[in-house]
């Protein structure tokens, strides 16, 4: 016998007692929690963000390229990663060296990039958490994590929901998904909370007034 | 179960050792409190909380109930995606499954993501006979490693040892694995992780085989979810060629909507955060982002022994956030080693001896490891209710009867003159003669009456089968003792 059967078959002769009975699912729990106005919710995304010790600003569409490049040129940064479908505009005022994701690069070549730019596919409110799901503005995985420094764009208010649950609807479960609630962070020394064991130790995000720029557009 | 510590002394011998220790219990004071008071806040941000306990409960109730489907449907899912997966009955065979898959990739190193699993089936032991070298890449599972120690707590597993101690540790045993550490390294937590973050990261950055667990698999979709702080995880599960998780067939849900309540339960519990700085997901593999090889292993190893027992499968709901182990009057003085086992604390008093069976001294000795409080009960994200089940287990080692071991129904003997026995009166006389152990579990015991067995377990039973066990009074006599000198200053 296989250890599948093996496994399956005292599986089902473990339940043997529970034949036709169910525990339904009850899900009277919240959506999310509290009633709040979409500039209140971006403003908690904002808070909870920077609880989490992320750097937060905010700004306006037009004024992103210049919030971008003054975000690199303070941190020193010489080289940034770009994922291959981030909108170019946001990139142009830069003065970095601009460093294509790659398939072939190695982790190697990663961890001597400076900073990484990226968008998001939805941020949290309630949580302080942004969700990257690989998308072209995203890139692989791994690019948001060896560099030492990740920006990270989110569009106000279309990206951003209140709670887990509606984060959760948004996704697709057959991407990769990151979630990322401030940068990485350890307690495992006597509990004293210390940022950035192996992820990026500075997490800075930008609000970015999406609603503005379609103002502008139209 | 892979058996438990080697040479193992029973719990109150364990115990009683852990509690000589003034280190160790100022350390695990510290720790245990600092969390209690943490996770108390971050749960009563939301006020749903009763409502999502209520619905992890049943999530994983109804799973558990129909988890031979929910295995079928979770493994056609994963192979839809570009996944193998594999079937382990027991530790041997999982730790066989890992140890070929890596020789396949010609490679003799791996990395590994901090996880309760392997630890349970000693894998990194069977690695390194095999001439494979595993390197923990948690900060506190490397303190263990590299301190050639045991964990001690499900989610800090070095919380046993201070910033010195640590220190030391980095300084004598780093160069053997790898980087030494830094010259003139102090013991400042931001040095210390500054220190592992130097000596892993040129792990991660050659690694091409990863090893993890995983939190949560989700039976349609087929998608696998690592919770995560520090980026190890990251690292571990998208910088190599091929990664193979190993996780114990009781971590499925059906739906991924159902996540949205153990993403909410799980971090407010565990380390009192809204949410962990890391949550991972993948689902098969994906076109040039992380590992193009993934295999998972689905590890039974006594689970589905547990699965036959009625009371004692609430077990197999266990998320393990460790918010039980940080409110244990018991765990707290005695620390995780005392347990035997990879599981400490109330879940592992519950867990460990049906995962392995009651036939050693110590799992014998686990279920009367508590006090039987409640207050494990009263924090379980999923409602497990562990006294009940300590009571069940206490019964069933001292009357013996019907259990199920690897597949095959069993009585048990009653334990009457045999070691367990004597492990038993041991561990409650251990209770009886550490007044702070029993003083915080009569207190908290007062608050929890509502919940208390109404028949005795063990010998007691015949007695309190014709009689009403005696309520527990609204204050422990203690208490009462000390707040009124003896009745000397009234009664209130
Ligand atoms: S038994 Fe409950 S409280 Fe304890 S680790 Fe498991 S889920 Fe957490």
């Amino acid at each position: 016998m296989s250890s599948r059967e093996r496994i399956l078959g005292r599986v089902r002769r473990a339940l043997a007692d529970t034949q036709g009975e169910d525990t339904p699912i009850e899900r009277t729990y919240l959506r999310e929690h509290g009633d709040r106005s979409v500039e209140e919710t971006v403003e908690l995304l904002a808070e909870n963000l920077a609880d989490y010790r992320a750097i937060v600003h905010r700004c306006a569409s037009a004024d992103l390229a210049a919030t971008l490049a003054g975000m690199l040129a303070a941190r020193g940064a010489k080289t940034v990663l770009v994922p291959p479908g981030l909108e170019p505009a946001w990139l142009a005022d830069a003065d970095t060296e601009q460093i294509p994701d790659r398939a072939e690069s190695t982790p190697h070549e990663l961890d001597r990039i400076d900073s990484v730019v990226t968008a998001c596919a939805v941020a949290v409110a309630e949580t302080g958490t942004i969700v990257l799901d690989g998308g072209p503005d995203q890139g692989r995985r791994r690019i948001t994590l060896v560099p030492d420094h990740h920006i990270c764009v989110v569009r106000v208010p279309d990206q951003v929901v209140s709670s887990v649950p509606q984060a959760l609807e948004r996704l697709d479960p057959v991407r990769p998904l990151t979630w990322i609630s401030g940068p990485s962070a350890t307690s495992d020394i006597e509990l004293d909370r210390v940022e950035g064991v192996h992820g990026p130790r500075t997490l800075e995000v930008v609000l970015v007034d999406s609603q503005a720029s379609e103002d502008v557009n139209s | 179960m892979s058996g438990t510590f080697v040479g193992m002394p029973a719990f109150p011998e364990a115990a009683h050792e852990a509690v000589g220790n003034k280190t160790l219990r100022g350390n695990l004071r510290h720790a245990t409190h600092t969390i209690r008071a943490k996770r108390a806040k971050a749960v009563a941000e939301v006020s749903d909380w009763a409502e999502l306990r209520e619905a992890g409960k049943r999530i994983k109730d109804h799973t558990l109930r129909h988890l031979d489907r929910y295995l079928v449907q979770l493994e056609e899912s994963v192979v839809a995606s570009g996944g193998t997966v594999h079937w382990a009955a027991d530790a041997d065979e999982a730790n066989a499954i890992v140890t070929h898959l890596v020789k396949m990739t010609g490679e003799s190193e791996v990395v590994k993501v901090k996880s309760m699993a392997t630890q349970e089936i000693g894998l990194n032991e069977a690695l390194e006979a095999e001439g494979i070298r595993a390197y923990e890449t948690d900060l506190a599972e490397l303190i263990v490693q590299l301190g050639k120690d045991r964990p001690s707590h499900i989610l800090v597993p070095a919380i046993h040892r201070n910033r010195g101690e640590i220190r030391d540790i980095f300084e004598r045993e780093m160069s053997e694995w790898g980087r030494p550490a830094p010259e003139g390294l102090t013991d400042t937590p931001a040095e210390l992780a500054e220190a592992a973050r130097l000596h892993l990261r040129e792990k991660f950055l050659r690694a091409k085989v990863g090893i993890s667990g995983a939190n949560f698999m989700v039976a349609d979709t087929g998608t696998l979810v690592v919770v995560e702080s520090e980026g190890n995880g990251r690292m571990c599960l998208t910088l190599p060629e091929t990664l193979i998780s190993v996780v114990g067939i009781e971590k499925i849900v059906p739906s991924w909507q159902d996540l949205e309540v153990f993403l909410q339960t799980l971090p407010r519990s565990s380390t009192a955060e809204r949410m962990n700085p890391y949550t991972s997901t993948w689902t098969g593999t994906t076109d040039e982002d992380g590992p193009q090889n993934f295999h998972l292993v689905l590890l039974d190893n006594g689970r589905s022994d547990t699965l036959a027992d009625e009371v004692g499968r609430q077990a197999l709901r266990c998320i393990r956030c460790s918010a039980c182990l940080n409110v244990c009057p018991v765990y707290e003085r005695a620390g995780g080693h005392a347990y035997g086992s990879v599981y400490p604390g109330p879940i592992g008093a519950i867990l460990s001896p049906q995962l392995r069976g009651t036939a050693s001294e110590i799992d014998a000795s686990l279920p009367y490891a508590s006090s039987l409080c409640g207050a494990c009960y009263e924090v379980c994200p999923v409602a497990i209710d562990i006294p009940e089940v300590l009571v069940h287990l206490r019964e069933r080692i001292v009357e013996g009867g019907p259990v199920v071991r690897e597949g095959n129904r069993v009585v048990l003997k009653p334990a009457k003159g045999h070691a367990a026995e004597r492990a038993a009166m041991r561990a409650a006389r251990w209770a009886f003669t550490h007044p702070g152990v029993l003083r915080t579990g009569q207190r908290a015991a007062s608050r929890t009456r509502r919940i208390h067995p109404r028949a005795l377990p063990g010998p007691g039973k015949a007695w309190s089968g014709t009689r009403d066990l005696p309520a527990v009074p609204a204050e422990p006599f203690r208490d009462w003792w000390q707040r009124t000198g003896g009745g000397k200053e009234g009664t209130k």
